[in-house]
C-alpha cells in the first residue's frame, strides 16, 4: 500500500484567510506529478473532509509537479468547534491517503 | 525602476541583519514590511490587539527606523499591529514616537486608519454595497453591531495617499499584504501586472527563496516586469521558488483579487538570471468595474475556561471515549441544575484525535492520554463555575460503579485556567467605495525630539 507521503516531496495545508484551507502536494518530479495526478480522485479527497466534491478546487500544475486542493474551512478559522488555527494538520490527511 | 526593499516577512520574525544591511547598501527606494495578517485567529482583531511582544516589537521597529534613516527613504508597514484595528496602529505609533525621542530623530509620520464605523456598514448593508465573497457567512445589521472591530484592507490607492504626503515613516492599519509594495512602484508607472505579481511574490519575505530565514529581499519594478533578488549570503531565488509562491495561502494559484482588479500570473515567465536571481513578465493586472475593499471583521463569541488532566493508566486509555462521555453527561446535567445561563462543555482527547477530530480515521492511542476539557459560556464567571464542576470528574471519575475511586494527574492547581472571552470571525465581504479614500483615515504627525 503506497501512501501519498510516501511519493511526494512536501504536503502542505494552510489557511487561505479564515475561511478557506488549500492543500498543496509538491510531487518533485513529472513522473510523480503524472502518477499522483492520475491517482487521485477528487471524489476521494472530498470524503476524506466529509464534504461535496462540487465544493472542492482543484489545480493540476505540471509546470510546478503540483497538484493543489482548496475548499472551505471545515470550520471557520477559530471558532469554538474549529481545532487547529493554521490548518496545517490537514495535509496529514491527504498524506495518509493511499495512491 | 524602483527598488523595493523587504526586510522580512513580518515585524517580529526577525531576519539576518548581515542581509538587510547588503539590502540598503543595494539603495532602495523605499523599505516596506508587513505587520500582521489573520493568520493567527481571530483574538487579535477582536480585542484590536498584537500577537508580538511589545519589547520583540520596539527593538525590531527601532533597527528598521535606523535602517531607514542611513537610506535616507520611506520606511512603511502595512497592518499594522497583527490586526490593523485603529487601537493596534495607536500601539505602533506609540512605539515609534518613543524610539524617535529615544534616537533624537525628527521625522514625519503619516498614520492610515483602516477601522470601520460600524453605522456606516449597517447602511451600506442596506443599499447593497456588501457583497459576500464564497464561503462567506450570512451577515445582517445585527451581526455587524455584535462586531468589537472592523478593518477594511486598504489597496494601493490609499497608501499612495499616505505615501504622497512625503512622510518619512508610514503606519498602517489594515492593508492587503501585497499594496504596500505595490503602491510607489504603481505610481511611478511600473508595468502594473508586474507590480502587484511582484507584490505577492514579496509579501512573506524570503518565504520565496530557498533559504526562508535569511528574511530580507529586494524587488525591482520597471515597464515590462520585475526582478527578485535575495539579500541573504546563502539565498537564492529560482524560477521553482518564485512560481510556487503564488500557491501559498492562495486559494487560487493564478488569480489574485485586490481593491480595484485582479492579478493573472498564467502568462508570466519565470526566468534565472544568475543562479540566485529571478526575472519574471507577462503576468497582467485587469481592473475591475467596481471599487471594493475586503472586509474582516471579529465579534465576541463568549468566554472560555480550560481545564487539563492527564490518564496514563492503560484500562482508562482503552475506554477513554465512553469515560468522556459519561463525563460530559454527568457534568453537564449537575451544572445545569446548580447554574443559570447557557454552557457548553466539551472534552477533547489529545494523544488520539484532538487535531482533526472525526476526520481522523487513523487515531491510535498511546500510553498515555491528554484530556482537555473545554468550558465555553455566556459570561467568563459561568465557565468558571462549570470548569470547576468539571474537575472533580477529570480527577475522579470511575469507569463503573463497581470500583475504587481513581485519581489522574493534574499538571497545574488550579486545573482551570480561564482564557476571557473569546471571538470568531463573521466577515468574508466587500465594501464597495465611490472614493478609495472613502472608508478610511489618513493624518500625519510631525515628531520633534
Amino acid at each position: 500500500m503506497t501512501r501519498l507521503v510516501d511519493v511526494a516531496v512536501k504536503i502542505r495545508s494552510k489557511n487561505a484567510g479564515p475561511f478557506w484551507l488549500t492543500v498543496d502536494i509538491f510531487c518533485g518530479s513529472a513522473e510523480v506529478f503524472d502518477r499522483v495526478s492520475a491517482a487521485l480522485k477528487s471524489d476521494e479527497v472530498a470524503k476524506l473532509f466529509q464534504m461535496q466534491t462540487e465544493n472542492l478546487k482543484r489545480f493540476d500544475i505540471a509546470d510546478l509537479y503540483v497538484v493543489k486542493f482548496s475548499l472551505p474551512r471545515p470550520q471557520i478559522q477559530g471558532v469554538r468547534a474549529d481545532r487547529d488555527m493554521h490548518g496545517a494538520s490537514f495535509a496529514n490527511l491527504l498524506a495518509e491517503l493511499v495512491v | 525602476m524602483v527598488k523595493v526593499l523587504i526586510p522580512s516577512g513580518a515585524l517580529g520574525l526577525g531576519y539576518d541583519r548581515a542581509a538587510l544591511a547588503r539590502g540598503i547598501a543595494a539603495k532602495p527606494d523605499i523599505i516596506a514590511i508587513d505587520g500582521g495578517s489573520t493568520d493567527s485567529g481571530p483574538h487579535y482583531l477582536g480585542t484590536g490587539t498584537s500577537k508580538y511582544s511589545r519589547n520583540s516589537t520596539k527593538a525590531e521597529w527601532a533597527e528598521l527606523m535606523e535602517a531607514r534613516a542611513q537610506a535616507g527613504v520611506p520606511l512603511i508597514i502595512g497592518t499594522a499591529g497583527t490586526c490593523g484595528a485603529d487601537t493596534a496602529v495607536d500601539w505602533l505609533v506609540e512605539i515609534t514616537r518613543e524610539i524617535a525621542a529615544e534616537r533624537g530623530e525628527s521625522l514625519k509620520l503619516a498614520v492610515l486608519k483602516s477601522g470601520q464605523d460600524i453605522e456606516a456598514l449597517v447602511h451600506a448593508l442596506g443599499a447593497g454595497r456588501i457583497t459576500d465573497l464564497p464561503a462567506a457567512p450570512e451577515i445582517s445589521a445585527s451581526v455587524l453591531r455584535d462586531c468589537t472591530n472592523v478593518v477594511a484592507l486598504a489597496g494601493a490607492e490609499q497608501i499612495q495617499a499616505a505615501l504622497d504626503t512625503g512622510a518619512d515613516i508610514v503606519i498602517a492599519g489594515r492593508t492587503t499584504d501585497t499594496a504596500i509594495l505595490s503602491a510607489l512602484p504603481l505610481a511611478r508607472g511600473c508595468h502594473a501586472g508586474g507590480v502587484w505579481h511582484g507584490a505577492k511574490i514579496g509579501e512573506c519575505g524570503a518565504l520565496a527563496t530557498t533559504s526562508p530565514n535569511s528574511g530580507t529581499i529586494l524587488i525591482e519594478f520597471d515597464e515590462t516586469g520585475f526582478t527578485m533578488t535575495p539579500m541573504g549570503a546563502d539565498a537564492r531565488a529560482t524560477p521553482h521558488t518564485v512560481s510556487a509562491h503564488m500557491l501559498y495561502e492562495n486559494s487560487d494559484p493564478y488569480i489574485l483579487y485586490e481593491p480595484g482588479g485582479h492579478l493573472d500570473v498564467r502568462g508570466a515567465t519565470y526566468t534565472a538570471l544568475d543562479d540566485r536571481t529571478v526575472r519574471v513578465e507577462g503576468s497582467k493586472w485587469v481592473v475591475s468595474d467596481r471599487y471594493t475593499v475586503k472586509l474582516e471583521g471579529a465579534r465576541q463569541a463568549g468566554f472560555q475556561t480550560v481545564s487539563l488532566a492527564l490518564v496514563r493508566d492503560a484500562r482508562y486509555v482503552e475506554h477513554i471515549n465512553a469515560w468522556c462521555a459519561d463525563i460530559v453527561e454527568k457534568c453537564a446535567a449537575k451544572a445545569q441544575a446548580r447554574v443559570d445561563g447557557q454552557f457548553g462543555i466539551e472534552l477533547r482527547i489529545i494523544g488520539q484525535n484532538a487535531t482533526l477530530g472525526e476526520l481522523d480515521s487513523q487515531a491510535v492511542a498511546g500510553t498515555e492520554l491528554g484530556v482537555m476539557g473545554i468550558v465555553t459560556a455566556e459570561t467568563e464567571a459561568l465557565s468558571r463555575e462549570v470548569a470547576k464542576m468539571l474537575n472533580p470528574y477529570l480527577l475522579h471519575h470511575p469507569l463503573t460503579e463497581q470500583e475504587e475511586m481513581p485519581t489522574f494527574a493534574f499538571p497545574f492547581s488550579p486545573p482551570e485556567m480561564p482564557r476571557g472571552a473569546i471571538y470568531e470571525f463573521c466577515l468574508n465581504h466587500v465594501l464597495e467605495l465611490d472614493d478609495p479614500m472613502q472608508a478610511f483615515r489618513l493624518s500625519v504627525e510631525e515628531i520633534k525630539p
